[in-house]
């Protein structure tokens, strides 16, 4: 596996509370799984995926976890058109055209 | 950080926070149930003057006012002669970190910084965790936002991810948890490893920030329009918006303005689940918040919660997804301003009020924010549809929440759908007496449950009366 660099931003995972430590008052289904924590930082020294790592967050906070991701990114975005939506705009302009009611 | 430390972390709870908030409630109650909320409000925050001083250091509030005219113009042609209020739009969106929660998060943070904490911490998925951090970058503290933001499947909601994000963009460290309320857990021990203050949402400080919109709408309608608004609309969840926003109207000295909150209607979906928390489109302002904080607001992250929207709220109603993504899409479409979701939950309400309303009434819509990648109706129907969400056009009478989204057929079909507000003051009043284990009710007793629940004092006693769950003799 690809060793990743001392200094590289990345991203860790580790298990905060296992299923059996979860809160009286979580639901069934939240209950059988782990509470999880990702946190990213610079890599406190050479690891590969998967090793149990130190970091330093942005503002210089350790953390300590499995690593996970050597390039975390920012993948959200848009995504395709709503055809739901692309009329909407359309069909109001009509209305504004169009007589009736209080208008 | 480690699991075995859960119960007793949580047992120094309160320990914790007097530290990381620096303000002793007990000062403020008088027994097991009456607290003097002016008294704690006065006392641990800070005037309207100096707060409109501390925003104007760091560009918060005196933001743009619009008439959303074409809007407005739509509901008219829908309604009967004579009806169709003016609908006025509060730009948030132009704060600094592009939310009205920059007027939350600056007084804390001022605060924070003239007290000499090193940094500030702060528990939201939502716009509050930008806020945070970028008031306190323009006053050198660090930021530590705590979120919740992906299921066990590893799946993340668009929109947090985002908030997310905007977080790091201004140098916050970012905790990113999976579902579940021991997030609390996780933030209690960053405040005591760090030292750092707890930007609460719920503290005097955070809700007395957003008095100052309440304010400016008043005086911008009186200086442009000379009139003041018969209704102000305000997208609830916490009640930390309404309740400052309603504040403000009240010290601005309008007197006959409405203050009305809205939700999402997103009954049926727990609020805790793992599975049903990417089923929902909407991460705030929904009623999975909006409902327990109005009906019992002590269950904050502080002892005793600044924001209590059921003492300002003169209505409450819901709205659909469906009918909320409309409104965004019309804001954009027929209006020229593309915004997030969140103000667009009382944009939708404010759309089907108005036509109840007189023409020459106006209606205002408190709040907007930003948009972009993730916090937007395409990111967010998409997300929906990957979640087995189907979207459809139609009547949103028969959305499902989690099951489906019905985009409005036109837009005569949106509704503002009213709660019944005895049934949430019924369950307050069950609530606050019960647990408070008081037996006798006196005089001091049914002031403050009249002034919680928004009514007299007859009609609080009347009401506890008639509650059969609520043992209690009268003095």
């Amino acid at each position: 596996m690809a060793k990743v660099k001392a200094g590289s931003w990345v991203e860790i995972y580790s298990v905060i509370l296992e299923p059996g430590q979860r809160a009286p008052q979580v639901p069934e289904d939240t209950a059988k799984v782990p509470l999880e924590l990702k946190v990213k930082g610079f890599l406190q020294s050479d690891a590969e995926l998967g090793d149990e790592v130190e970091i330093e967050t942005i503002i210089g906070r350790k953390y300590t976890g499995k690593l996970i991701d050597a390039e975390p990114s920012y993948d959200h975005s848009y995504g395709r058109p709503i055809p739901e939506l692309l009329k909407v705009g359309r069909e109001l302009k009509e209305i504004l055209k169009g007589e009736g009611g209080n208008g | 950080m480690n699991a075995g430390d859960y119960n007793e972390v949580m047992a120094r709870k309160n320990e914790i926070m007097k530290k990381a908030v620096g303000i002793d409630y007990d000062q403020f109650r008088v027994n097991n149930l009456v607290f003097d909320y002016e008294e704690m409000m006065a006392k641990a925050g800070y005037q309207l003057d100096e707060i409109i001083d501390i925003q104007k250091d760091t560009g918060v509030g005196q933001t743009p006012l619009l008439e959303l005219k074409n809007i407005t113009e739509v509901a008219r042609k829908l309604s009967p002669a004579g009806k169709g209020a003016r609908i006025f739009l509060k730009d948030e969106a132009a704060n600094p970190s592009g939310s009205y929660k920059a007027r939350r998060a600056s007084v804390s943070v001022y605060h924070a910084e003239k007290q000499g904490y090193p940094g500030v911490v702060a528990a939201t998925s939502g716009n509050y965790g930008a806020a945070v951090a970028s008031q306190a970058i323009m006053r050198n503290l660090e930021t530590i936002i705590v979120q919740e933001v992906f299921d066990s499947d590893d799946k993340g909601q668009p929109e947090i991810l985002e908030k997310g994000r905007k977080c790091e963009a201004y140098g916050s460290e970012v905790l990113q948890l999976s579902v579940g309320p021991e997030l609390f857990y996780v933030f209690l021990k960053v405040l005591e490893e760090t030292g750092y203050f707890n930007a609460s949402l719920y503290t005097p400080f955070g809700i007395a920030g957003v008095e100052t919109l309440g304010f400016e709408i008043i005086n911008q309608l009186r200086e442009r329009e000379e009139l003041e608004p018969d209704a102000i609309i305000c997208t609830n969840a916490g009640g930390g918006n309404l309740t400052g926003t309603a504040r403000g109207v009240i010290k601005a000295g309008a007197k006959e303005t409405k203050i009305i909150g809205a939700s999402v209607d997103l009954s049926g979906l727990h609020m805790a689940s793992d599975k049903d928390f990417n089923r929902k489109s909407f991460t705030t302002g929904h009623t999975g918040f909006g409902i327990p904080f109005a009906t019992w607001p002590d269950r904050a992250d502080v002892p005793l919660n600044a924001a209590r929207a059921l003492r300002y709220m003169d209505r409450y109603v819901t709205v659909n997804q469906g009918e909320v993504f409309y409104m965004t899409e019309a804001l954009a479409a027929i209006e020229g301003m593309e915004r997030g979701p969140a103000g667009n939950t009382s944009l939708a309400a404010a759309f089907a009020i108005a036509r109840e309303m007189d023409e020459d009434q106006v209606i205002v819509v408190q709040e907007t924010e930003y948009t972009g990648a993730g916090k937007h109706p395409i990111p967010q129907l998409n997300f929906a549809m990957e979640n087995g969400v189907e979207v459809k056009r139609g009547n949103p009478d028969e959305e499902v929440p989690g099951q489906s989204i019905i985009i409005p057929e036109e837009p005569g079909l949106i509704k503002a759908r009213d709660l019944d507000l005895g049934k949430i003051r019924s369950s307050y009043l069950k609530k606050a007496i019960n647990s408070s284990g008081i037996e006798n009710i006196g005089d001091k007793e049914l002031e403050f449950l009249a002034a919680e629940a928004n009514l007299d004092i007859a009609s609080v006693k009347k009401m506890i009366a008639e509650i059969d769950e609520i043992k209690v003799d009268f003095k």
